[in-house]
């Protein structure tokens, strides 16, 4: 039924129409026109690299601020017009784990909920839920400094989410954290994005945003350079890809027989020892370098065909790398970007 | 618009994670108190030779002065407390939050104030036991002690600024550090102004430091008697030139403060 109804007529929760943003009096573009709108319901994701202008987007849509010009809306609310209401549907949980750290899990989210007026039983109640449902209930009473990073961030992640809110906000939620956090991270997220919270989330990891995003925007000094399924960007870039995995010493050699085979230069990954390269004629493109590469006495550490990653998908769209962090603009995350 | 029962509320919540803190890490109570005490004592054994000729001797000078010298140091905590929320992040969402808008920052310096009457209470029983000895009555001692603390909530007001002007909490530390010490030293809290060189010595008699300080002695019972003599207007009417300077500082602090906080885009 749902798919009967075309894309522009569902509720859209949150929009952001030509949102413009300079730093430095005007020194630093950190928003040159961005664009975007958020089903009811679904998670849209913000990709790009960092000072991109993720976060500036997310400050401006949570009211923290505001923007040189441009509109936004929040579950129908005008964020410019009536910050305050707009406050009282959302939630937010930045890069940084906001919450006290000399204080306990606890007592951090009994304050929030009294600031989100709450009586003291209500807000100890929530307290209690919360905790529980974020696993964090046997450390409860524990100042949070003890805490791991992914302990902090799922804290700070229930401390957005005390009012449930219609619409959350998420600025790159597992920045910095080791591979299992980021896991039990995103369990949490997708549990409650099966709740039904209609949800932004900002990130630097393609994987990420292919994990939990229904649709992606990819940003890019301050625009949105593309927006879609991931399957729709993907298909953007075409074709399939050979993606190899060799020793250390062998990279350079393999480098050379897979532009031979695939007539590009291919990607380099130095830390994951990978490399990838088209593969125009498909499987005979695979069979090809498997044969050269014997042929140079190489072997393999793992060899595939892959459809396009995210990766190349902005790799396309930029004409970089999306791991690349530009110098110009490195300065706007750093001071303007993330405060 | 959030009610005026809200505001008031918001402000009283964060006022008590203030609290709160002090019971979860009371090393920060331990040391807010530890560093005052100490000053009482080295002053009061390592300069209490000076006070040959004052009645009651020189304690009877030194604790005004030290009371004094340590509720302006509230400007530094606050602006450091401020600064360290937002570096954490914890003032964005503060921010993001339906609460008024005043409620950090006002929350933020009555915390601050409330640490000051247990620093105060402390210092006062160990300048009694070190001879101290407030001979006025218990009103004006009172009076004495609420005027302090008027003083360090109204300094609170330019830490509230500082804090959010800067760009790292350790930097705050040691701006407010570097103009607060100084600044309590060229004033009459531990010595004479008359002795001072003449620049300096107009600059310390119109310092609110040595008004506070001129003032505090005056309603313990003992009269000013450093830096009474130049005759200026400051020093002739400390208590009434207090007021006004801690007025002049909330009329121009609180407003700058709540405007930089509620537009605050960096």
């Amino acid at each position: 039924m749902w798919a009967q109804i075309p894309y522009r007529c569902r509720v859209k929760s949150i929009i952001a129409e030509n949102l413009v943003k300079h730093y430095r009096q005007g020194e630093v573009k950190a928003l040159d026109g961005l664009s975007l709108e958020v089903e009811e319901g679904t998670v849209l994701s913000l990709l790009g690299p960092n000072g991109a202008g993720k976060t500036t987007t997310v400050r401006i849509l949570s009211t923290l601020l505001r923007p040189d010009s441009g509109h936004a809306t929040i579950a129908g609310i005008d964020a410019l017009k009536d910050p305050a209401k707009v406050r009282s549907v959302i939630g937010l949980s930045g890069q940084y784990a906001a919450v006290d750290e000399t204080l306990t899990g606890w007592d951090n989210l009994v304050m929030f909920g009294r600031l989100y007026h709450l009586s003291t039983a209500q807000a100890q109640a929530r307290a209690t839920e919360l905790l529980a449902q974020f696993s964090l209930a046997d450390d409860a009473k524990r100042p949070i400094k003890t805490f791991s990073g992914g302990m902090r961030r799922r804290l700070d992640l229930a401390a957005s989410l005390i009012i449930k809110p219609r619409v959350l906000f998420l600025d790159e939620p597992t920045t910095g954290l080791d591979p299992r956090g980021r896991q039990e991270m995103w369990g949490v997220i997708e549990s409650l994005v099966s709740e039904g919270v209609t949800l932004l989330l900002t990130t630097q990891y393609l994987e990420e945003a292919d994990q939990l995003a229904d649709r992606i925007a990819v940003v890019d000094h301050g625009r949105v350079i593309a927006e879609g399924t991931s399957d729709e960007l993907k298909n953007r870039v075409g074709g399939e890809r050979i993606e190899v995995i060799v020793a250390e010493g062998d990279i350079a050699r393999t480098a050379e027989v897979m532009k031979r085979v695939s007539g590009v230069d291919a990607t380099i990954d130095n830390g994951l020892r990978r490399l990838a390269a088209p593969a125009p004629k498909g499987s005979q493109n695979l069979l090809e370098l498997v044969r050269e590469l014997d042929a140079e006495k190489i072997h393999p550490l793992d060899l595939a065909m892959k459809r396009p990653s995210l990766d190349d998908v902005f790799l396309s769209l930029t004409g970089r790398p999306a791991e690349e962090v530009l110098p110009e603009t490195d300065g706007v995350a750093a001071k303007g970007g993330k405060r | 618009m959030i009610s005026l029962k809200h505001s008031i509320l918001d402000a009283w919540v964060i006022t008590k994670r203030q609290l709160l803190q002090l019971i979860r890490v009371p090393e920060v109570l331990i040391f807010s108190t530890i560093q005052p005490v100490m000053f009482v004592l080295l002053f009061r054994y390592v300069f209490g030779g000076l006070g040959a000729g004052i009645k009651g001797g020189y304690v009877q000078l030194l604790m005004p002065g030290i009371f004094v010298q340590t509720v302006a140091f509230t400007l530094a905590a606050t602006a450091q407390g401020l600064a360290q929320d937002m570096e954490k992040g914890l003032i964005d969402r503060f921010r993001s939050l339906p609460i008024a808008r005043s409620a950090v920052v006002i929350g933020r310096t009555l915390g601050d104030a409330l640490l000051n009457v247990v620093v105060l209470l402390v210092m006062g029983i160990t300048g009694f036991i070190v001879g101290w000895r407030p001979s006025s009555s218990i009103l004006h001692i009172a009076f004495g002690f609420l005027t302090l603390l008027l003083f360090g909530y109204s300094l609170s007001w330019i830490g509230i600024f500082m804090g959010l002007i800067a760009r790292d909490a350790r930097a705050v530390a040691n701006i407010t550090f570097l103009t607060i010490f100084p600044l309590t030293f060229l004033s009459n809290a531990f010595a004479s102004t008359t002795t001072m060189p003449r620049a300096l010595q107009y600059f310390a008699e119109w310092n609110p430091v040595s008004t506070m300080v001129a003032a505090a002695r005056d309603l313990f019972g003992f009269h000013n008697t450093f830096g009474a003599t130049a005759g200026s207007f400051p020093s002739q009417h400390p208590l009434p030139m207090s007021y006004i300077y801690m007025g002049l500082i909330m009329l121009v602090f609180i407003p700058l403060s709540v405007r930089r906080y509620t537009k605050k885009s960096r």
